[in-house]
Formats: structure tokens, sequence, C-alpha cells
């Protein structure tokens, strides 16, 4: 394994009596072996909306081209690799047959003329793209499966209903990172797929940042050292699971997640693993116990996907009387809570402000501006701030904006689950 | 005793030494450092699966492991030291031992919770304690004599554990030890952890306390300052006016001896159990009787917990004049 995961828990255990939701922050940090990063077998699906939409302005599709010659040049040699065009169906665009091809400089000329010769014609059937991203990993399970989705509308050819079964059945054989250019897409649809595919979703409103953004990406997806790496997670007998969620870099909720592997365990997926440190949000109902009573709450395991354990961590509940130990509130529970609120607040607030609710838009997007001051969430701030008038950012009293931009108000709902990780900057 | 107890080889009823290994076959002892204290077997929740760091896998209930229940037994004396409740560690500590056919010794010192290290000052003195108490079986040592040697020693062996940039906070705990022979038994001790006579069924030597606590509130009551009821009450009843530490000085125990004339048992016990068995009325009404020396003490501690178990709790139990295990 080239991977080492470290495991640490914050919480404060000592609960008062009668009480049974223990709360723990679970962060979890890989050390890749950098000198066998190369040699990780990856498999990489670039996915690229040619609707006709993506033709005006004239600039979108060019620059989605560009954004794409960027990512490939970015896929290290030996990387099994892919283009898709998607419209309302999924067609190759590199290699010609069904299939990956292996990237050296010969595969990467080839692809990225092909890519040149993209034309936008044609609707939006996401579903279908992502069934063919799936098709294309056959016979590359044991390795990295990464894809970049990109579009620029709604999902207008297929039904939702179809789309959310797609991406169900596919859920769990690879990572998406989703991106929408300029501000036709839908920030609910794109999200729903990254959430499940264990990707990112962003917006990209001006068509020139797409090449840098895709090369990150795409640098992001190489630097993975360990695929399929699951969050297995024990729990006592009568217990129950409130949540887990990933609290950092993002906000994602892994609790319906769950696989059940054992009589007091489930697995919850992670995705892959590079070099990177993620905190985890865990709650747990447990039966109360005695004053003086110790009872593991929780154990949290790293999980290959051959069972080797690859980090262990615990979570712990001590009952007491003693209200000096039991109401002491533990800073990484309380930001985390904070920023889940602060995402829950900022969306529920647009939504209310798409509905012509004024009242509810200006209470949850004042409390947002509220949470994201006391987190230290400067650029939530910011982004707040494009969209409301804030009159006094500690006590979030503002007022809604007569004109927003589009893309103002997009990038902040998009970027509504991205989190401040404790005591960082 | 028909293989030695430290490499198992076969040994003769009289051998005084193991031929093997060279151990003197008269002398048993709690090991030095405390009993190893070892995970419990089964869980209350009726799991025996507990993981390496005694937790079960059941139902998730911590297990005390190491010092947190520590369990021994000999001919004749047997002892528990549990944590608590309430306590993060054990600051108590047991160790007994007993020479063949001379007699039986056993100490308890409880770690004073405001000093640093104190489980390492109570275990280093009742280590210290018993190995002068063997060696007066084996010598035919005078009891009282041996006793003021004891405490002395536990003193020493509490005192160097001291950092001398730290001395308000230096290791220390009480003292309560008993020689048990064919003529009767002498208890000493310092602080306030006691000892109690608990008489077999009509027996002529009543149950009685036999130790009298070294604190500030004892000695106020003697004194006629306090009521026996409102010293109870006191916030200065368990503050300690003798203890065995760097801070404490040269110390010598008080001593008393008792011949009873017929069977009882013997109980040495920290202040975790006697706070909610206090008088010996309390101790003999729950007394399990006809049970061997180990399940007497384990009862007794089960009451301290169930009561609170706010403190951690020693009993060490010998049994005189026939009995079990005898």
């Amino acid at each position: 394994m080239t991977a080492e995961f470290t495991v640490e828990v914050f919480q404060n255990e000592y609960l008062p009596q009668g009480a049974r939701d223990v709360d723990a922050i679970v962060t979890v940090s890989a050390t890749g072996g950098v000198a066998h990063t190369d040699s990780a077998p990856a498999a990489e699906v670039i996915i690229v909306d040619t609707s006709g939409s993506m033709r005006y302005p004239p600039t979108k599709l060019a620059a989605a081209k560009q954004a794409t010659l960027a990512a490939i040049d970015t896929l290290r040699d030996g990387v099994s690799f892919a283009v898709v065009s998607g419209t309302d169906v999924a067609t190759m665009v590199y290699p010609a047959r069904t299939g990956l091809a292996v990237a050296d400089a010969d595969t990467r000329a080839g692809a990225k003329r092909a890519v040149q010769r993209l034309e936008a014609d044609g609707g939006t059937a996401m579903g279908r793209w992502l069934t063919l991203a799936d098709r294309l990993f056959t016979g590359h399970e044991d390795g990295l499966r990464h894809v970049i989705l990109l579009t620029d509308g709604q999902n207008q050819h297929e039904t939702s209903a179809r789309l959310a079964r797609t991406v169900e059945s596919v859920s769990g054989k690879f990572t998406c990172d989703c991106r929408g250019v300029g501000t036709d897409w839908q920030v609910e649809e794109l999200r729903t797929i990254a959430e499940a595919l264990l990707g990112t979703v962003d917006i990209v409103a001006d068509p020139q940042d797409l090449a840098a953004d895709f090369r990150a990406m795409t640098a992001a997806a190489m630097g993975k050292t360990v695929a399929d790496v699951a969050l297995r997670l024990w729990t006592p007998e009568g217990a129950r699971v409130r949540f887990l969620k990933q609290a950092a870099p993002s906000l994602l909720d892994l609790t319906d997640r769950r696989v059940d592997s054992g009589a007091r365990t489930g697995d919850y997926p992670t995705g892959a693993w590079g070099t990177e440190s993620r905190d985890y949000h865990l709650c747990v109902r447990v039966n109360a116990a005695g004053v003086g009573d110790r009872m593991l709450a929780g154990r949290i395991s790293l999980v290959a996907p051959g069972g080797e354990v690859l980090g262990q961590g615990k979570v712990l509940a001590v009952w007491t009387d003693d209200t000096a130990l039991s109401t002491r509130i533990n800073a990484e529970v309380a930001h985390y809570t904070g920023q889940a609120e602060l995402a829950e607040a900022i969306q529920e607030g647009l939504e209310a402000r798409k509905a012509g609710d004024v009242e509810t838009a200006t209470a949850k997007l004042g409390r947002a501006v509220a949470l994201a001051t006391a987190g230290g969430n400067t650029d939530t701030a910011k982004l707040l701030a494009k969209v409301v008038d804030v009159v006094d950012p500690v006590h979030g009293t503002v007022k809604l904006r007569a004109a927003v931009a589009d893309a103002d108000e997009m990038t902040l709902d998009t970027r509504s689950t991205v989190t401040r990780r404790v005591g960082k900057g | 005793m028909t293989q030695c107890p430290e490499c198992a080889a076969p040994v003769a009823p009289d051998d005084r030494f193991c031929e093997a290994c060279g151990r003197n076959l008269l002398v048993r002892r709690t090991p030095v450092g405390g009993p190893d204290g070892s995970v419990a077997a089964q869980c209350a929740c009726g799991s025996r699966d507990i993981d390496a760091e005694g937790f079960c896998e059941q139902c998730g209930r911590s297990q005390p492991i190491g010092r947190e229940r520590m369990e021994f037994v000999l001919p004749t004396v047997a002892g528990v030291s549990d944590i608590g409740r309430r306590r993060q560690r054990n600051e108590d500590s047991m160790a007994f031992g007993c020479v063949h056919t001379r007699g039986v010794v056993a100490v308890v010192c409880d770690g004073v919770a405001s000093s640093e290290r104190a489980e390492q000052a109570s275990q280093a003195s009742v280590d210290a304690a018993t190995d002068v108490l063997l060696e007066a079986l084996l010598e035919g040592t005078d009891p009282e004599r041996a006793t003021l040697t004891a405490v002395s020693y536990a003193n020493e062996a509490a005192a160097v554990l001291a950092r001398p940039e730290a001395p308000d906070v230096a290791p220390s705990c009480t003292f309560v030890s008993a020689i048990v022979t064919e003529d009767g038994a002498t208890v000493g001790w310092v602080g306030d952890s006691r000892a109690y006579w608990l008489a077999d069924q009509g027996n002529a030597t009543p149950s009685r306390r036999l130790t009298k606590d070294d604190t500030w509130a004892a000695q106020l009551v003697a004194d006629g300052v306090l009521t026996e009821a409102e010293a109870l009450t006191d916030r200065r009843a368990h503050i300690l006016s003798r203890w065995l530490g760097a801070d404490a000085g040269p110390v010598s125990p008080h001593v008393i001896t008792l011949r009873p004339e017929e069977s009882g048992l013997l109980l040495l016990c920290s202040d975790g159990l006697w706070n909610y068995l206090p008088e010996v009325e309390d101790l003999t009404a729950v007394l399990p009787r006809g049970v061997p020396p180990l399940e007497v003490a384990r009862s007794l501690t089960a009451t301290a917990l169930a009561a609170g178990g706010h403190d951690n709790i020693t009993a060490v139990v010998l049994q005189l004049g026939g009995g079990h295990d005898r």
C-alpha cells in the first residue's frame, strides 16, 4: 500500500447523565508514498458538453476545447484515458472505438487533434454520458477511475428520474468532478451528480478560466494514490448513526451511503485519496449508561478495497455528573456544526429569494452572513456581499440586493458547501 | 504445592526451595508493581468479545484493564482494587504475601489525589512494606517492631519519587498493614485507610474498627471541637493530618495488636470502600458469610461501586482462625 492514513478524533467525550448523542470530528490524513504515484494504475474520462448551446457565445466551445487540451497534457504517461462528447447521446471523441487509450506522446497528440474537430449541435442527456463513462472503465476496476464532466446547460433530453437512476447505478464505480460553464446550468442538478460520485462541483463563469481549472482537476486526480477507500464505522449494540458527513474540505452527507459490512459495522464510500486531509462529522446516538461508565461509541477505520485497515480512531462516551466536564464545548464540533448551518442557510436563503419570499431570504442570508463572519469564511462572506447589502456582519443584519448577477448567485450557491477548516486560514 | 509457581518444575511438599530455579517455596506474594490487571473475560452485557483496549465489541462498554481492576488470591488472603466510577486513575495499591506455616501479611496504601504520581507512591510503598513484613515473618521479628520498620521503608519508597523542584505535590499516600500469625494480628496505619475486625457470628471477640483516622476532622472530634456527626459533613473530613511521602518527614505508625479468640476476617481498605460502609455495623450488614476472602472482597467492592464509586476502592480480606482455604 502506497498511502499511510492517520486518524485523529476531536470530541468532548463527557456526557451528562442520560445524554445519548455523541458528536465527534474525525480528521483523516493520508500521506501518499510519492515515489509510487507514477505506478498507480489510473483511468481518466473527460466528458465535454457539445450541445447546441455551447455555440453561444462562440468562446464557450473554444474554451472548452482549450480546457480539454490542457487536461490531456496533464495526463501522465501510462494513464488510460478517453474523451467523450456529450449531447442527447454520448459519442467517443478519442479513441474512436469504445475503449480507453494509453497516454503517450502519440495518443495525446491524436486526442488533441480529435478535440479540435469538435462541433456543437444537439441536446443534453448527462445520464447517457455517465453510462458511457461507466462502460469505458470496464476492466479498469482495480485502479483510480475519474471523470471530468463539463456542461453549460440543463439535462433536458432525459427525465430527471432517469438521470437519478443512472447516477445511482454508477455510484461507487468512479469519482466525478462536475463543472458548469456560463449560467444556464442548474446548480442542484450538478451538485447531486457530484455528491453521488464523490466529486466536486464548481462554476466556471468565465470560459477563459476553464483551462486552468481542468489542468488543476486532472493534476489532483493524477495525485491520488489509493482508490475506493471506505470509512468503516463500528457502533455498539442499540446505537444509531444520526449522521456521518464529510465536513471538510466540503460538506458531503454520507449518512445514507452506508452499506452494512458486519453485525455492528457499516461502510461509507470516500473515493480516492492522494496526499490530503479530510474532516468528518459523526453523530452517534447510543444507549445511555450510568454516571462513571465509559463506552466506545464508535470505532472508525479506513479500509482499502482488499479489506486492509489503513488507519483507525475511537469515539468515546463517558457519563459524568461533573457539569464542568459535560458542558465543555469542543471547538471542532462547534465549528463544523456552524459550517453545516452556513451551507443550509445559504441554500435555503437563495431558494426563498428565487421564490420571492423576501422575509425568509433576508433572515436566512442574514444568518449566513453572521455564521460566515463568526466562522472566518472570508470567501463565502465576499460572495454573500454580492447578493445582499451587509449592514451588520456580526449580527447578520442584511438587505436583499435588487439586482444580482446570475453568476454571483450561482457561485454563492455552488460554493456554499465549501467549508473552512477549523483553526486554519 | 506440587510445582514451582515460578518455573513450574515439580517440587516436593517439604522442599523449601525449588531445585530448578532456586525460588523460595515458603514465601508467596503479590507481584512487585501490582497484580496484573487482566481484562474481564465477560462483559456485563454477556459478550465475551472484548478488544485489546478493554472495550466490549457488542455494547461498547469499557472493561477495566491494568490498574483499573486488580485482583489477587493467596491462601487465606485475597484483595480487590478497583478504579471506581468517577476517578481517572486507580491510585490505590495493595500487596500481600504469606510464609508457609508462619503467617500472612497485607498492606493497603491510598495515593493522595492532590499529589503527583500518587499511584506510583502507593505501589512503591505497599511493595516496600510487604518485603519488610515477609522478612519479619521468616526471621520471627516482633510484629510491632516489624510494622515500624515497614512504615519507614514505605515512607522512603514514596519519598524518593519526589521531584526536588515540586515539593508541594510530592507523591504521597496513606498506609495500613497487617501481620497475622498464630498469636494474633498486628495492625499499623498512617492516614485514613482503615482496618476492621469482622468476627464470625457468635464470636467472643466482637467486630470493631481497629484504626482511628489521621484526619483533621477525626482530630477535632478527639479534641471535642466537633461532634462525630458534624465531622462527617465537614468539608475537612478527609483532609489528612498524617501521610507517607517526601513532605511527611519521619513517620511512625499507630500500631495495635488484636488477639481474637475465635475465627473471623480482618479487612484492610481504602476510604473508597469505607465511605459507603463507615461503621462496623454497616460492613457486617452487607458482609457475605461462608465464602472465601476473594468473594468477600469482590462483594464489598461491588457494594461501593453500586453506591456511586466516587473514589478508588480497595479491599484486602484476611481469614483468621480456620475458615476457608486454610
